[in-house]
């Protein structure tokens, strides 16, 4: 397939792993940011393929993984409220919530449907005039211009009866959050293409700069990944610190300004709680005023108590980087994918989903326990 | 489409009465005609002749008119091919619907058209049965189920033991085209392509290939839900050998797995429905792929992997750069991604 195959190639491939065994002299962690970078890895079988010095640990990327229990209670509820249609995307409704999952809501006869995006779910509000649709708008920076745009034509249209629950999170602030740990052992970091493509590449010299630490923004296919490594390896064997761009055929250094206008028109930026991490202060976008008609946590009085994460779950340090899935005590007896202690084990970007699914020593260690 | 009383079905059409009567006479009877339907008898009587297979399943489609078919020819093929994966011609299915209040004539006679072009391509006869009706928002515009009952072509041994290290994979053609193809019509995700399903009957398809390999074919299944990596691991784990495919080696076609990549969805999980894995002596592979070719059902056949005694339990997949990854069962249903 044009435009995918070219980074699927084998040969490039080939060429990528035999010159990172090269030029490799020393142990570098490296983290990727995003899921589908994480699952691109793991699903390809990158991981065996590169350097044993050279350790890849998953991001927290996975919008899925870091939404909190709460926010999960708060869509719930809104499902359950009367003449309520609840849209999300489809990832969301198996993550657990303080006591159940969407999907587990949905059995239940609440209105949920899945949707690709939220603007279909405005088109659904006008089709429905007598029922309000609430959009369950998570996602990082790349999903935000959809979420933000959906809010403008439902103001444009004059649709009164929409609007959206925002639960968007921000990677700089995350990425902080992590090296400023005492724990990490990150080296380097592989950002997420396509938050970049949205966001640029600006946000991230100042972080490169303050923590010494190579940023190379990357795809994720496989020679975008193989790429992206070899990158920040030969960085850190000279002793650099610099941002790069792998993924020059989406990414822009000032990203894409169209679409950053209209996040700043609908969202401001907010304090947000990431599930395992905790809180992380200006990390996420809240709807703003202007636009308060078209926030869900306005419109209804929420009326849910605080819910503690399951303390049995890791993916605080899973998503720091500081342990790998297979590293839990929990991971494939007490955590699978049917039964789910966290996230990270249902999301198709969750790390402890692609171990689970793809890698085979997870399997086999696993087996052993 | 012949002249009903009512535009639409009604309560009445399942009541047994005078307007079951009418629908059966005018609609199913007629369309689907045959010696043994002709009797109009609570049941049908007949004799097989050999060993038999028996097999059931229920259609409850959504959306049931797709690109490529409805969900009348999707309850022949189904059946159709359940027994076909036996070893077993078809001979006589049984048919039941279930349909919601409101349905509309013009549909139901669409189905039962779509039905009719089933049973005439694969050769199998209706021989009995039944139609309810459930009030409106009780169902889902219709449901049909169809049970049926095939003899057994004597020189196929069919059955997973007889499975062993070196046999290899075969796949009958392109993967994932019937559940894009529904998905591509799916309210919510309606996308714009040429991609048709692949529904069809495989009957005569499966008795050239045992007319002419017998028994080393030793196993078939048309990889339906769960798509292809369900059939690989139920089978990796009754056999305890490791089934390792080659991703280069799947038949895929572009289209298909553009919308995957779009969706977010692993081909290897999305149904198919005209569609069938072989595993195959090692010996007979080529030959069993040569007549593949040969056939309409089989054109796009190829050896995607090898019956392993590596990785015992496991189903394994070479990737596309040379990775290795494992193919694990799929957990619920496949989910469209968040970006």
């Amino acid at each position: 397939m044009k435009f995918l195959s070219e980074y699927r190639d084998p040969e490039l491939v080939k060429e990528y792993v035999e010159e990172l065994h090269r030029i490799t002299t020393k142990p570098w962690t490296l983290m990727e940011i995003c899921g589908g970078q994480t699952h691109s890895l793991v699903k390809n079988g990158i991981l065996d393929m590169l350097p044993e010095k050279i350790t890849m640990v998953h991001g927290p990327g996975c919008p899925v993984c870091v939404t909190s229990v709460s926010v999960i209670d708060e869509a719930v509820f809104l499902a359950e409220q009367p003449n309520t249609i609840l849209c999300s995307f489809g990832d969301m409704l198996r993550v657990p919530g303080s006591k159940k999952s969407l999907l587990e809501a949905k059995a239940e006869g609440a209105d949920i449907r899945i949707l690709y995006s939220p603007l279909e779910a405005v088109e659904l509000a006008k089709q429905n005039p007598d029922k309000h649709v609430v959009f369950f708008a998570v996602g990082f920076e790349t999903t935000a211009p959809a979420n933000a745009l959906s809010v403008i034509h439902a103001a444009q249209q004059k649709v009164t009866n929409y609007s959206i629950l925002a639960s968007h999170v921000l990677v700089p602030p995350a990425m902080e959050a992590i090296l400023s740990d005492d724990a990490n052992l990150i080296d380097g970091f592989l950002a997420a293409g396509h938050v970049c493509t949205i966001m640029g590449m600006e946000e991230y010299y100042p972080v490169a700069e303050k923590y010494k630490i190579p940023i190379i923004v990357t795809g994720f296919e496989p020679v975008d990944l193989l790429q992206g490594i070899l990158m920040a390896v030969k960085q850190l064997e000279n002793n650099e610190y610099k941002v790069e761009n792998q993924y020059v055929r989406s990414v822009l250094r000032e990203g894409n300004r169209m679409a950053q206008d209209t996040i700043h028109k609908v969202f401001e930026v907010s304090d947000r709680v990431w599930r395992g991490i905790g809180a992380i202060p200006q990390s996420g976008y809240e709807v703003n005023d202007a636009y308060k008609q078209y926030n869900a946590r306005f419109r209804f009085a929420i009326d849910i108590p605080f819910a503690e994460e399951n303390k049995e779950c890791i993916s605080g340090d899973i998503m720091k980087g500081l342990k790998k899935p297979r590293q839990c005590p929990n991971f494939g007896i007490k955590c699978k994918p049917e039964h789910p202690l966290g996230a990270p084990m249902v999301s198709s970007e969750g790390a402890c989903a692609a171990y689970y699914h793809y890698s085979f020593n997870a399997m086999e260690e696993n087996i052993a326990v | 489409m012949p002249k009903f009383d009512f535009d639409v079905i009604t309560m009445g059409h399942g009541s047994g009465g005078l307007l079951t009567h009418r629908l059966l006479q005018s609609g199913v009877f007629d369309v689907l005609k045959n010696d043994m339907l002709d009797q109009q008898h609570d049941g049908a009587s007949f004799e097989l002749n050999g060993r038999t297979a028996f097999s059931t399943d229920s259609y409850v489609i959504s959306p049931i008119f797709f690109p490529g078919g409805n969900i009348g020819e999707l309850a022949v093929n189904g059946t159709v091919n359940d027994l076909a994966m036996c070893g077993a011609s078809p001979k006589y299915l049984s048919l039941a619907f279930i349909i919601e209040e409101g349905f509309t004539m013009e549909a139901f006679w669409e189905i039962l058209v779509g039905i009719k072009s089933a049973v005439n391509k694969s050769g199998v006869m209706i021989v009995t049965g039944d139609t309810k009706v459930v009030e409106k928002g009780k169902g889902d515009q219709i449901f049909i189920n169809t049970s049926g009952i095939g003899v057994i072509h004597p020189k196929a041994k069919i059955h997973h033991n007889h499975i062993q290290a070196g046999d290899q994979i075969i796949l009958s053609g392109n993967l994932a085209q019937h559940g894009i193809a529904i998905m591509s019509k799916r309210q919510g995700l309606e996308f714009e392509t040429d991609i048709v399903s692949d529904s069809t009957n495989l009957n005569h398809t499966i008795t050239s290939l045992i007319d002419a390999l017998g028994d080393k074919v030793k196993f078939l299944r048309d990889p339906t839900r769960g798509g292809l990596a369900s059939v690989l691991n139920e089978l990796a784990e009754m056999r305890k050998l490791g089934f390792v495919i080659d991703q280069n080696k799947i038949p895929l076609d572009e289209q298909v797995e553009g919308a995957c990549e779009m969706l977010g969805l692993d081909p290897l999980y999305v149904a198919n429905e005209g569609l069938f894995v072989a595993i195959v002596d090692k010996e007979a592979a080529a030959q069993a792929i040569e007549l593949l070719h040969k056939d309409e059902n089989g054109t796009n056949a190829a050896i995607i992997g090898e019956v392993t005694e590596t990785h015992p339990g496991k189903v394994m997949m070479k990737s596309r750069i040379g990775g290795h990854r494992v193919v694990g069962y799929l957990t619920g249903e496949q989910l469209p991604r968040i970006c």
